[in-house]
C-alpha cells in the first residue's frame, strides 16, 4: 500500500533523511519511534507529500508522490492524516470541520456529507457536540473529532503523526481506544508515536528511526524481545522505565 | 473660539466636503483590500519574481510621505495625458497606497495562522486556493480585523492631506470657509473638534472590539 | 507626452534664487531633516512621559495621560499643522502671541517641529505604554520589594527594560516623523516635497524631480532603519526578551 523506496531529505545542507526504505501492507498497522529530531514525522509527512524530498520515491497505492505530474490533492483526499496538535479549524463548527472537504474535495453534497460525517462523530463518542466549535473541546476530543475528519474522506491508509503528544495524559486512552478499534476493523495504519503500550497490543511492526535513518525495521515481537542495534535498546530501556 | 454661525451658513459646502472624505474613505479602503490580499498572496508565493516584485512595491510605497504621493500622480497622470482631474485622480492614488498598507496588514495576518493549519488543509485534499478560502482567509480576516478597522480611521484622517491639491474634501472646505471670512481661528478649531467627534467614538468601538475578538492561534 | 529624461537639469539654475535645481532638493531635505530631528527630540521627551504617565497607580495623571493621546490619535495631523500655526498664538498672552505671530524666526519652522512633535509623542507614548505593560509584573513588584520608591523603580528597573523592547516600533515611529514632515509644506515650510513641487512646476522635469524626490526619501528611510538597527544591537542584553534575536 506504501511504499518507500531510498528517501533521502535535506534541509539546505542537513541532512533530515537518509536512504529510507520500508513497505506498510495493505491492512498493516506499523509504529514508528524514535528520538526527537530523528525524523520521523518528516518521513510520516513526506507519505502524504506535505514535505518534499529530493531523492528516492514514495508510491501509494501505486501513485509516486514525488513525480511532477502527481494530483497531490487527490492523493491526499485518499490519505488521512492526524495532527499532533489536532489542527481541526477554528472558525468552523465540529460538523462543517467534518463536512469541509467531503464537500469541497469529494463533491458529496451536504445532506451526504452531513450524514456521514455524524456517523463517525458517534462513532468516537461525541455526536452530542456536532454544533460545538472546537474551542470548546478538550484536546482527547478535538483529536477524536479530527480523526474522524480523515475517516469521512474513506481513506485507504490512515497517518498518525504524534496524535497523543500534546495531551494530557488522562485524555491519551480515550484517542488510543479509538485507533485500536480503527486497527482491529484492518485499517493500514502508519503512527509515528511514543506510546509502547500501544505498539505491543495493536502494531504488527516497529520501525526505529534516530538521525534520518532507519535503524530498525522488525516485526513487533522481535523489536520488544530483541532489538538488534544499541541505540534501539538504549530508547528503549528510557522509554520504559517508568 | 467657534462661530456657529459661519459653520450653519456654509453648511452645504462643510456637509459635501465631509461626504467627499467619507467617499474617498470608503472607496481606497475597499480597493486597497483588495490589491492588498494579491500583493500579500504575491509576497507569500513561492515564486521568487511576483514575491519580490510585490515586496519592492510595498516597500517603496511604505518609505515615502503620503504628501509626495499625491504629488506623483497629480503631476504624472495629466503628464501621460489622461486629464481626470485631482478630485478624481486622488481616489487612484489612496487606493495605491493604502493596498502597501493593507497588505502589510493582511500578511501579518496569514502569518498569523499556524503552518499546521495549512498542512491540515492539504492533507484534507484542498487544493491551495480551496485552503486559502476556506480555512487560512477566515480565520486571518477575523484575526486582523480590529487592525484593518483601525486603519481605516488613520485613512479617513489621512484624506484631509488632499486639501493640499486644492481638492475641497471636508478640511479644504473648511479651509475655503477660514479664508474667505478671514476666520482661521474659528474655522480650524472647528475641523478639529468635528475630526475628533468622528474619530474618537470609533476608536473607542474599535478598542472594544479588539478585546472581544478573540485572537485564534 | 516626452520621455526623453534631461538629468542635467538638476545642474540649471532654479529661477527661485536658490541656485541649481539639486541645490533646491538640498535645501530641502535640510529642512526636512531638522524639521524631523527637532520633532523627535520633543516626541522622545514628551512621549516618554506621558507613556509612563499612564502606567502610574495615581488615576488623574493616567486618565491625562490616555486623553492626551486620544485628542492628539484622533485629529488629522493637518489639522494640528493649522492649530498650532494659525490657532495657537491666538491662545497665548496677547504679547508672546504677536511675537509668535510677527517676530519669531523661522514660524514655519517651529511652528512644524511643534505640530510633529506632540503629534509623534502620542504614538511614542502609545509604544512607551505598552513595553512597560509587557514587562512582567514581578519585575516592578521585586524592585519595590527590595525598599526602591516608585520613581528608583521606573528609573533603575522599568525603564532601562521597557526603552529595550520599544526600540523596534519606534523606527518606524521616527520613520514616520520624516515623512509626515512633508505636511508642514501646507504652512510653507520649504521642506523636500515642498521644493519638488516647485522644481517640477519650474523646469516640467516631472519625472527626473520625482525620480530625484524620492530617491532622497528613500535614503533617509534607509539610514533611519539602519541607524535604529545599530542601535538596538548596541543595547541587546543576551538573552532578555527581545533581546535574544
Amino acid at each position: 500500500m506504501i511504499e518507500i523506496d531510498k528517501v533521502s531529505k535535506w534541509y539546505g545542507q542537513f541532512q533530515v533523511l537518509t536512504d529510507c526504505t520500508t513497505r506498510i501492507a495493505k491492512g498493516e498497522v506499523v509504529v514508528v519511534c524514535g528520538p526527537s529530531g530523528s525524523g520521523k514525522s518528516t518521513l510520516i509527512k513526506c507519505v502524504n507529500g506535505l514535505e518534499p524530498f529530493q531523492s528516492g520515491s514514495i508510491l501509494v497505492d501505486g501513485t509516486s508522490v514525488g513525480a511532477p505530474g502527481t494530483n497531490l490533492p487527490k492523493l491526499r483526499s485518499r490519505v488521512g492524516m492526524v495532527f499532533q496538535h489536532f489542527e481541526l479549524f477554528p472558525h468552523l463548527s465540529i460538523t462543517e470541520n467534518l463536512c469541509l472537504a467531503q464537500i469541497k474535495v469529494l463533491g458529496r453534497n451536504a445532506d451526504e456529507a452531513r450524514e456521514k460525517g455524524l456517523q463517525l462523530l458517534d462513532r468516537v463518542g461525541l455526536k452530542a457536540h456536532a454544533a460545538k466549535f472546537p474551542g470548546q473541546l478538550s484536546g482527547g476530543q478535538q483529536q477524536r473529532v479530527a480523526i474522524a475528519r480523515a475517516l469521512a474522506m474513506d481513506p485507504i491508509a490512515m497517518l498518525f503523526d504524534e496524535p497523543t503528544s500534546a495531551l494530557d495524559p488522562e485524555m491519551i486512552n480515550e484517542v488510543l481506544d479509538v485507533m485500536t478499534q480503527l486497527a482491529a476493523e484492518g485499517m493500514t495504519m502508519m503512527c509515528v508515536t511514543h506510546e509502547m503500550g500501544f505498539a505491543r497490543r495493536v502494531a504488527h511492526r516497529v520501525i526505529f528511526m534516530d538521525q534520518g535513518q532507519i535503524v530498525e525495521d522488525a516485526a513487533k515481537d522481535d523489536f520488544f524481545g530483541a532489538p538488534r542495534s544499541e541505540r534501539a535498546q538504549q530508547f528503549l530501556s528510557k522509554i520504559l522505565q517508568h | 473660539m467657534i462661530d456657529l454661525q459661519l459653520v450653519l451658513d456654509n453648511r452645504e459646502l462643510l456637509t459635501e466636503g465631509m461626504l467627499y472624505s467619507l467617499q474617498l474613505t470608503a472607496f481606497a479602503t475597499l480597493g486597497g483590500i483588495v490589491l492588498g490580499c494579491l500583493l500579500a498572496l504575491a509576497r507569500l508565493s513561492a515564486f521568487k519574481p511576483l514575491s519580490l516584485l510585490s515586496a519592492a512595491y510595498v516597500n517603496l510605497f511604505r518609505s515615502v510621505p503620503l504628501v509626495l504621493v499625491i504629488f506623483w500622480f497629480y503631476f504624472l497622470i495629466p503628464y501621460f495625458g489622461f486629464q481626470i482631474g485631482p478630485d478624481k485622480s486622488v481616489f487612484i492614488t489612496f487606493t495605491l497606497f493604502e493596498a502597501a498598507y493593507f497588505s502589510e496588514i493582511i500578511r501579518a495576518g496569514i502569518q498569523s495562522i499556524s503552518r499546521g493549519q495549512l498542512a491540515a488543509a492539504y492533507a484534507l485534499g484542498l487544493t491551495y486556493p480551496q485552503t486559502m478560502r476556506y480555512v487560512i482567509l477566515p480565520q486571518a480576516l477575523r484575526n486582523m480585523l480590529p487592525v484593518m478597522l483601525t486603519q481605516t480611521v488613520v485613512l479617513f484622517q489621512d484624506t484631509s492631506l488632499v486639501t493640499i491639491i486644492g481638492i475641497k474634501d471636508f478640511m479644504g472646505s473648511t479651509s475655503v470657509v477660514a479664508s474667505n471670512n478671514g476666520a482661521m481661528t474659528e474655522m480650524y478649531t472647528f475641523a478639529a473638534i468635528a475630526y475628533f467627534c468622528v474619530c474618537f467614538p470609533i476608536s473607542m468601538l474599535l478598542k472594544r472590539l479588539h478585546k472581544r475578538i478573540a485572537v485564534i492561534r | 507626452m516626452d520621455l526623453n529624461l534631461d538629468w542635467g537639469v538638476l545642474l540649471q539654475e532654479s529661477p527661485t534664487g536658490d541656485g541649481p535645481y539639486w541645490q533646491l532638493l538640498w535645501t530641502g531635505a535640510k529642512w526636512t531633516v531638522a524639521t524631523a530631528l527637532t520633532g523627535w527630540a520633543l516626541a522622545l521627551l514628551v512621549g516618554s512621559i506621558v507613556g509612563v504617565m499612564r502606567t502610574l497607580p495615581y488615576k488623574p495623571l493616567a486618565w491625562l495621560g490616555d486623553a492626551y493621546v486620544e485628542v492628539v490619535r484622533n485629529i488629522p495631523l493637518l489639522v494640528q499643522l493649522f492649530f498650532w500655526f494659525f490657532v495657537w498664538p491666538e491662545l497665548l498672552p496677547r504679547e508672546i502671541g504677536l511675537w509668535y505671530k510677527q517676530d519669531m524666526p523661522y514660524p514655519e519652522f517651529i511652528t512644524a517641529a511643534l505640530a510633529l512633535g506632540w503629534f509623534t509623542a502620542a504614538r511614542v507614548a502609545e509604544q512607551v505604554k505598552s513595553g512597560i505593560l509587557s514587562l512582567p509584573r514581578g519585575q516592578k513588584n521585586a524592585a519595590l520589594a527590595l525598599g526602591f520608591t516608585l520613581p528608583q523603580t521606573y528609573r533603575l528597573v522599568v525603564l532601562p527594560q521597557a526603552f529595550r523592547i520599544v526600540i523596534p516600533p519606534l523606527t518606524s515611529e521616527f520613520m514616520n516623523i520624516f515623512k509626515n514632515s512633508a505636511a508642514a509644506l501646507a504652512i510653507g515650510l520649504t521642506e523636500l516635497t515642498f521644493q519638488m513641487k516647485q522644481m517640477v512646476e519650474y523646469s516640467n522635469e516631472v519625472i527626473v524631480s520625482i525620480a530625484a524626490v524620492t530617491t532622497i526619501y528613500m535614503v533617509m528611510a534607509f539610514a533611519v532603519n539602519r541607524g535604529m538597527a545599530w542601535l538596538e544591537r548596541k543595547s541587546r542584553i543576551p538573552g532578555m526578551i527581545g533581546g535574544g534575536r
